[in-house]
């Protein structure tokens, strides 16, 4: 179909529906960062997106049969490559083996927190995480090289009318959204900090966080957000998160410790493990936060020029 | 006690069910996106409060019972203001409702000799 | 009772998808999303339930709130002048 609004609409509730099936096959984490990633944000990300580039597709020239016989040609290698491995949750697969007894067995004594998920993330897979949080502060990086405006910032007066224009127009949802932003800031804390005892953790928290800002931003106007969240601060915390994460590494390294080894932040292995696991998850929610407020800021303020330029 | 417990929760998760589904035929069956709409919303709402309080009959447990609560009270701040947003973006957007206008007059014109 | 109200649930789900694709305005298809976000909320409460895992009402509270926060983000940016741009270019 050529219409990228419908495009987008389905790509949302295909984001819902593995959310679901996620729920059905009892995985709590995965359905909830699935459910806030893949039907919330990417949705709303896509829709600025296409602000941009406009609504539909533009027409094929050529018929991309060639294409079409690579990608038939390279699924069937790959399906028949998976023939040989043993079926889906089987208990003799070398997965359920060596690796996920141990997790499951040691997770309690040697971490200490009751969310299995979040120690293998946070504390035996630790390099992983960061590795993508550096992803994501990589992905803020390159909208800002390529996008960003510098604009001479508007008046005080001149927002103030702005504001009040758009006040009819939006006054019922307005005073909505007034009692509701606070309330879903506090849950994304909540899902922060909470992420030790239940499903949760640091992506899904920065993901809601970043949600709650662009419903502001949508129903307030871009230049009253601006002034509520500065640019450059935005782009400070961004960094400042990944450099928690490094920082936790880096001190394990200065005490004659692997990278990111827990045991060297105190002298009790469990506290330290705790201690760790909170510092990361904190880095992780900071960054995701800021970078997709950084993703939005940049493709919703770069349609505001083009209009402003044009009027 | 517990059977009466029992016996409400099951019937208030009767009632939100009925109400779903009749929520369901009417989004197809109805003539005009603000019919369809009257549909939605109202038994969106209802349907919702009904079953979440059959939930939290079913096990009156402190923390699942305050989780259900908040869903409940925000399903009830939300789920209207969506509604309002549609529909005043639909009036904004110009999309006119159905109107039996043809039809009434017709009448008035073979009553009246 | 509580799998007779899952399999009533599902079937509005189905009901509400089918009115997103025959919709001929633009309008009906978000109300169909809109009505498919809120009876997801309801299912994925219910599967807690069924399940005997209360952890996955977090997961119906992020959903609702992200529910509502695309429905709004989709009645904005249809409304901006892109989107009015592009359709009055097809007529």
């Amino acid at each position: 179909m050529k219409d990228l609004f419908a495009v987008i609409m389905l790509s949302g509730i295909y984001g819902l529906l593995s959310a679901s099936f996620f729920v059905a096959m009892d995985a709590v984490d995965v359905a909830f960062t699935e459910a806030s990633v893949g039907a919330g944000i990417s949705t709303l990300l896509m829709l600025v997106a296409i602000t941009i580039t406009g609504r539909s597709e533009h027409p094929v020239r050529h018929k991309p049969v060639l294409a079409l016989v690579v990608v038939i040609v390279t699924g069937s290698l790959l399906i028949y490559g998976t023939l040989d491995m043993p079926y889906f949750g089987s208990a003799t697969a070398p997965v359920h083996q060596h690796v996920a007894p141990q997790y499951i067995n040691d997770s309690m004594q040697q971490v200490g927190v009751p969310n299995i998920v979040t120690s293998v993330l946070a504390s035996y897979r630790g390099f992983d995480t960061f590795g993508e949080v550096v992803v994501i502060f990589t992905a803020g990086m390159g909208v800002l090289a390529l996008l960003s405006v510098v604009r001479r910032p508007k008046g005080i007066a001149e927002i103030d009318s702005l504001n009040k224009s758009m006040h009819e127009e939006y006054l019922v949802l307005r005073i909505v959204a007034k009692m509701l932003i606070p309330f879903i800031l506090l849950f994304a804390l909540y899902v922060q900090f909470h992420g030790d005892f239940g499903p949760g953790g640091g992506f899904q928290a920065g993901v809601i966080f970043a949600a709650a800002i662009i419903l502001y931003t949508m129903l307030f106007g871009m230049s009253t957000a601006r002034r509520v969240i500065n640019q450059s601060l935005i782009q400070l915390v961004a960094a400042i998160g990944v450099l928690v994460y490094g920082s936790v590494g880096v001190v394990a390294l200065l005490e004659d410790k692997n990278f990111l080894d827990y045991s060297a932040l105190s002298t009790d292995p469990i506290a330290g493990q705790h201690l760790g696991i909170l510092l990361i998850e904190l880095g992780v929610g900071i960054t995701v936060a800021s970078v997709m407020i950084i993703i939005f800021f940049n493709f919703a303020g770069r349609e505001n020029s083009e209009e402003n330029k044009e009027s | 006690m517990g059977s009466l417990m029992d016996i409400s929760s099951a019937v208030f998760l009767l009632i939100g069910s009925f109400l779903c589904v009749s929520g369901g035929v009417g989004i197809l069956r109805f003539p005009d996106f603000y019919t369809r709409m009257h549909a939605a919303g109202v038994t969106d709402t209802l349907a919702t409060a009904m079953i979440l309080i059959g939930l939290m009959l079913q096990n009156p447990d402190g923390l699942v019972v305050l989780k259900l609560i908040i869903i409940l009270l925000m399903t009830l701040f939300i789920s209207p203001t969506a509604s309002h947003a549609l529909a005043s973006a639909a009036v904004h957007n110009d999309l006119k409702p159905v109107l039996d206008n043809k039809e009434s007059n017709e009448k008035v014109k073979t009553s009246n000799p | 009772m509580l799998i007779a109200a899952t399999i009533a649930i599902l079937v509005v789900m189905i009901m509400s998808i089918v009115r997103a694709v025959m919709g001929p305005t633009f309008y009906d298809r978000i109300l169909a999303v809109n009505m498919f976000g809120t009876k997801t909320v309801l299912l994925i409460s219910l599967l807690g339930f069924v399940m005997g895992r209360p952890e996955f009402l977090d997961i119906a509270i992020v959903y609702a709130l992200i529910n509502f926060i695309s429905v709004i983000g989709v009645l904005h940016y249809s409304d901006s002048s892109v989107f009015k741009r592009s359709s009055q270019q097809k007529k």
